[in-house]
């Protein structure tokens, strides 16, 4: 993409200039540098995935037999009830809806989505447009800013009463699903969530907008958009899908908010409202949030798998333009989410033959990362195996997502664990895999010290192993039947829920070999040099110094504009 | 006890991996023979005992699984053909080429004929499940490819199932009486039915006839949340909405007690409030329907052979 040797002096120039660095406190919470806030999301991230996923292990736990084992206890704890009195049992029973709700808002909307468009976007877009910042650095502070908050909000409506006394915080889902968000919860913990999401959503309208515009106007002298590297591609992507469906989301959860506190009927049945109305706003929302989620790790694997594999992208103008295929087909097939909920005939038929188009631009993304490792001359360093083994997990999510797809075999599926694996397969083994990708690949770059390899190996390995433990069970429970968010199931299901809480305490040494292997680097301090993965690595970050200087490229390198892909 | 069960499923588990994957989901479903209930450890839907759910099980059996499950292997021979050949130590020198038109063209095409090859019989099985019979139209059945073939006589009967906080109630709409079902707990169900499921056993089923077609009505209490009612093996799921009715159909082809469970998050009894269908002959559908019209339900349970 980008001729190093031509590249290495401005590099070199710019590490002179490193002058007016913040220190102390005040160069994070004042930060307009998007290096630093990255930075700060990226911890962020890895802060609230240590609370998400734990909030899983106490339900995988939950679920390891039949019958309620953890969750009554918890509550009595919690509420200072005899463990064996029925209100313990009912208030386990709701703090279970309140830990999967709990669960799945945090790993959407506090960890994916700080770690991709927060994390990576913020630091490595710039970087590889060859931009010396972001376009609107005060936007970037206060937009990660905005998420702590946010968090904290969440965590609150945590504590403040959801369905009555003795029953605290909203159990009704990340769908939050009107009645159950309205009457169902009459108390202040829903309104708490509701705010808690309008935050994050502002937070990333202005993260959207920031780095919309830093890619349109910023890209260094001779980076046409044909020639941009494919993860700022991704980014802009995600970016308009943010940009897009993020002001829909804020408006449904507002007419919610009304119908709760200022007798509004949008949604209340009894007054002439419509709950559906609600669902269909939601998706309209929910769908392009999972690409918004999975779009950002697109970008990610392009590039690891062609650094490793020493040759450059396959078809760079198919793979740009899928994404931008994938993004624009994702704003119309918002109601496969919703087969179930009495839609006619026709409707259904148009969003089946909707979602299976999907899966054409999906395809030639997998197909054409293959072919970018075929004829290349691989080294399988830790980004490559969490890349590879992206492209093994997402094919599978991707599949079934191909099965749910068609009305006619969801109707056996639909809010079975059969959805449950679909879309952890695309999310907790696509979207974090390519998160863990990126991690390794860029952490030398962001940090400046390199990682022991085989620790981050065996991540790699326990990780892989964990994860598929956990979920693929997951799909023979979804066609056999067993419903989402249950805290009891019949006893049938048994036998593969055992296997998947297995998975998961196979995943959590997984996790301390990560916290174990970051804390090692940073220990070690070994210097990683500018580029680390050698001549594979063309894009312009690696012409940078590790870590980057405070100010990059103060004098903007300049793209080779006769060089075509 | 559990765990004795655990490990002997584990051990036949290993044991039927190595056996051909057809001959052991043949063996399973001997074992799942004669039961409206998922069993221990399976791994494939349930037993089906509609025309709609044959469809959709020769759907995801026999179109859908093979054809995921083929191209991820695909995508797997691939990757490990690429790990393989493409690794640094017998390929030093990568190749530079980015382009091949024709395998680009082949791989957006290929995928197209495949999704219509999908859609073709999707809309099929999709449409049988939307349309309500009247004693005309044909249905799929097993066979997904034909154009129908399954003769379904019109609906007979009417029945309006009624998501509540956290149970069903069901009426009879032609014949004006209801009846209200919620499950069994641990103490009832060892009394009077312990052979039947744990979290699925009710203390009044919904007793409908055999070979009968039965048009359903599904609604929720209009000041209480959505629910859903759900029976795998009947191939039936539909939202209960407060304000909306929602219609489905079922015709039953073999007597038995067939379970499904709550399919939308409503709250903290959200499992616990499972569907029990009980299918018995025409004859003693009509015996139990004189007696529950007479105005004793107890009296109309009596007709039927108690549940063990």
């Amino acid at each position: 993409m980008a001729d190093i040797a031509h590249l290495e002096a401005h590099a070199a120039h710019d590490s002179a200039h490193d002058n007016h660095t913040p220190t102390g406190w005040r160069r994070w919470l004042y930060s307009t540098n998007h290096k630093d806030i990255g930075v700060m999301y990226l911890w962020f991230a890895v802060f609230t995935g240590i609370v998400g996923g734990l909030l899983s292990g106490v339900m995988r736990m939950e679920l390891q037999e039949p019958g309620i084992q953890i969750f009554h206890g918890l509550a009595a704890m919690v509420y200072g009830m005899d463990p064996s009195a029925g209100e313990a049992l009912d208030a386990g029973k709701h703090m279970y809806n309140v830990f999967t709700t709990a669960h799945a808002l945090i790993m959407v909307f506090f960890v994916v989505m700080p770690a991709t468009m927060g994390g990576f976007a913020n630091y490595f877009a710039p970087l590889m447009i060859g931009a010396p910042d972001t376009a609107f650095p005060r936007i970037n502070n206060i937009a990660f800013w905005l998420l702590p908050p946010a968090f904290i909000l969440l965590l609150m409506s945590l504590f403040f009463e959801g369905t009555g006394p003795g029953a605290l915080g909203f159990g009704g889902g990340w769908t939050v699903y009107p009645p159950l968000s309205t009457s169902g919860h009459p108390g202040p913990a829903m309104d708490f969530a509701i705010l808690s999401l309008h935050v994050a959503g502002i937070s990333s309208i202005l993260g959207a907008i920031n780095l919309i515009t830093t890619i349109f106007n910023m890209r260094a002298p001779g980076m046409t958009l044909h020639k941009m590297p494919l993860f700022a591609w991704s980014v802009l992507v995600t970016a308009f899908l943010l940009l897009l469906a993020l002001p829909v989301l804020a408006g449904a959860i507002t007419m919610l908010l009304t119908d709760r506190n200022f007798g509004t009927s949008f949604f209340k049945p009894a007054e002439g409202g419509d709950p559906i109305l609600f669902q269909h706003l939601f998706w309209f929302f929910g769908h392009p949030e999972v690409y918004i989620m999975i779009l950002p790790g697109f970008g990610i694997i392009s590039h690891i798998v062609s650094t490793f594999s020493r040759k450059p992208i396959f078809g760079y103008m198919a793979m740009a333009y899928a994404m931008v295929a994938i993004g624009f087909v994702g704003f119309v097939v918002w109601a496969h989410h919703m087969y179930t909920t009495g839609l006619s005939l026709d409707v259904q038929r148009y969003f089946v033959a909707a979602t299976m188009v999907i899966a054409v631009p999906t395809g030639v993304k997998i197909f054409s990362w293959i072919a970018t490792m075929w004829g290349g001359s691989i080294t399988f360093k830790s980004p490559m195996l969490w890349a590879v083994g992206f492209i093994f997990l997402f094919t599978v999510g991707g599949v079934t997502g191909v099965v749910l797809a068609n009305a006619g075999a969801d109707r056996a599926l639909h809010d079975t664990y059969y959805v449950v694996a679909h879309f952890h397969y695309v999310l907790s083994l696509g979207a974090v895999f390519s998160i863990f990708a990126a991690w390794y690949y860029w952490y030398p770059k962001m940090f400046g010290y390199m990682y022991n390899e085989t620790l981050a190996a065996v991540h790699f390995w326990i990780m892989f192993v964990g994860v598929n433990l956990i979920f693929f069970p997951q799909h023979f429970l979804g066609l056999a039947g067993m419903p989402r968010r249950y805290i009891d199931y019949p006893d049938a299901f048994g036998f593969w829920n055992r296997i998947s809480s297995v998975g998961y305490y196979i995943t959590f040494v997984a996790m301390i070999v990560f916290f174990y292997a970051t804390w090692e680097a940073f220990k070690r301090k070994r210097p990683a040099g500018n580029n680390p993965w050698g001549d594979g690595a063309t894009t312009l970050e690696w012409t940078l110094s590790s870590p980057p200087p405070f100010h990059q490229f103060t004098t903007l390198p300049r793209i080779d504009s006769t060089k075509a892909h | 006890m559990v765990t004795g069960q655990f490990l002997r499923k584990i051990g036949a588990i290993s044991a039927a991996a190595m056996a051909l994957a057809p001959a052991f989901v043949m063996a399973q479903e001997q074992v799942a023979e004669q039961t409206g209930h998922p069993v221990y450890g399976q791994y494939h839907l349930q037993r089906a005992v509609t025309p709609i759910m044959d469809s959709i099980t020769s759907f995801h059996d026999g179109i859908l699984l093979w054809t995921i499950s083929l191209i991820v292997l695909f995508v797997l021979a691939l990757l490990l053909w690429i790990m393989f050949r493409f690794n640094a130590k017998r390929n030093p020198v990568p190749a530079a080429f980015t382009h091949n038109t024709l395998v680009e063209v082949i791989w957006t095409v290929l995928p197209i004929v495949i999704l219509i090859i999908i859609a073709i019989p999707s809309f099929g099985v999709l449409s049988d499940q939307l349309t309500t019979p009247d004693g005309q139209r044909k249905y799929l059945g097993s066979n997904i490819f034909s154009f129908g073939e399954v003769e379904v006589p019109a609906p007979e009967l009417t029945i309006k199932a009624t998501g509540q906080q956290w149970y069903w109630d069901y009426e009879y709409v032609d014949d004006g009486v209801s009846l209200t079902s919620i499950m069994l707990n641990e103490k009832d169900r060892a009394a009077t039915k312990p052979g039947q499921p744990r979290l699925l056993a009710v203390d009044n089923e919904l007793v409908v006839p055999v070979d009968t077609t039965v048009r359903l009505e599904v609604t929720a209490d209009p000041t209480g949340v959505i629910h859903a009612f759900a029976v795998p093996s009947f191939g039936v799921k539909i939202d209960a909405v407060p304000g909306r009715l929602n219609e489905t159909w079922f015709n039953v082809r073999e007597t038995g007690v067939y379970y499904g469970q709550c399919s939308e998050l409503c709250g903290k009894d959200h499992a616990f409030m499972p569907i029990a269908i009980r299918v018995v002959t025409k004859e003693e559908f009509a015996t139990y329907m004189a007696a529950f019209k007479a105005g004793d339900y107890a009296a109309a349970n009596a007709t039927l052979v108690a549940l063990q």
